[in-house]
């Protein structure tokens, strides 16, 4: 049977490690953008390496995304996102983002 | 400068969520079934469809239904990948409307 996705290939060498602080380039380009526009700007944490996957903004646009790009989910304190948030200080929201949309803080 | 697109709505005042229960109607499942079938065969992608449903103006962005911006945006999508063409589109368009005036 056919594999339905491809998954060997190539890609980019991770450059963040579970752990690193990064803050989510504050930018608005045009094109398709799967970084939501409300956390652009906000420094989180590594929680986590996802794999590496096609670049969405390149498939957007009928070409193939190589190389795949490492995609991470960051986490960030809820309160920081959202200065008049309510809950307790320890509530996160974790958000997967793509290597190229992450910086050193 | 385009700053935010108007599908990029993250916490942006939007009153209560109201959830509610509905059926398919026919049409819906076969949108449905199109794009898995054309996601299936590696004919199109979900970024181009995404694409799409954000390329909606604002005002039919929130008019629209789901399977609306589906079938809006699948359509588009297939004009651009030349599955179909857009006078190939209208005239069948013309064809079912003249087909349903007959019938009702």
């Amino acid at each position: 049977m056919q594999p339905q996705f491809v998954t060997d290939y190539p890609a980019l060498e991770p450059i963040f490690s579970v752990g690193d602080k990064v803050r989510v380039r504050k930018s608005a380009p045009l094109g398709h953008i799967r970084t939501p526009f409300y956390i652009r700007g906000h420094v989180g944490e590594i929680e986590r390496l996802c794999g590496s996957f096609p670049n969405p903004e390149e498939l957007a646009q009928m070409r193939d995304g190589l190389p795949a790009i490492p995609l991470y989910r960051v986490r960030f304190t809820q309160k920081d996102v959202w200065p008049d948030y309510r809950g307790p200080q320890s509530d996160v929201v974790e958000i997967e983002i793509f290597q190229h949309w992450l910086e050193k803080p | 400068m385009i700053e935010r697109g108007h599908h990029d709505l993250g916490g942006l005042p939007a009153g209560k969520v109201k959830p509610t229960e509905h059926d398919y109607p026919e049409w819906e499942r076969r949108v449905d079934a199109l794009v898995q079938l054309l996601r299936g065969g590696r004919k199109i992608t979900v970024d181009e469809l995404r694409k799409n449903i954000e390329a909606l103006p604002p005002e039919a962005y929130d008019k629209l239904s789901y399977y609306e911006k589906w079938i809006s945006s699948l359509t588009q999508t297939l004009i651009q990948r030349g599955v179909i063409t857009t006078a190939e589109l209208g005239r069948k368009m013309e064809e079912v409307e003249k087909r349903c005036s007959r019938s009702s």
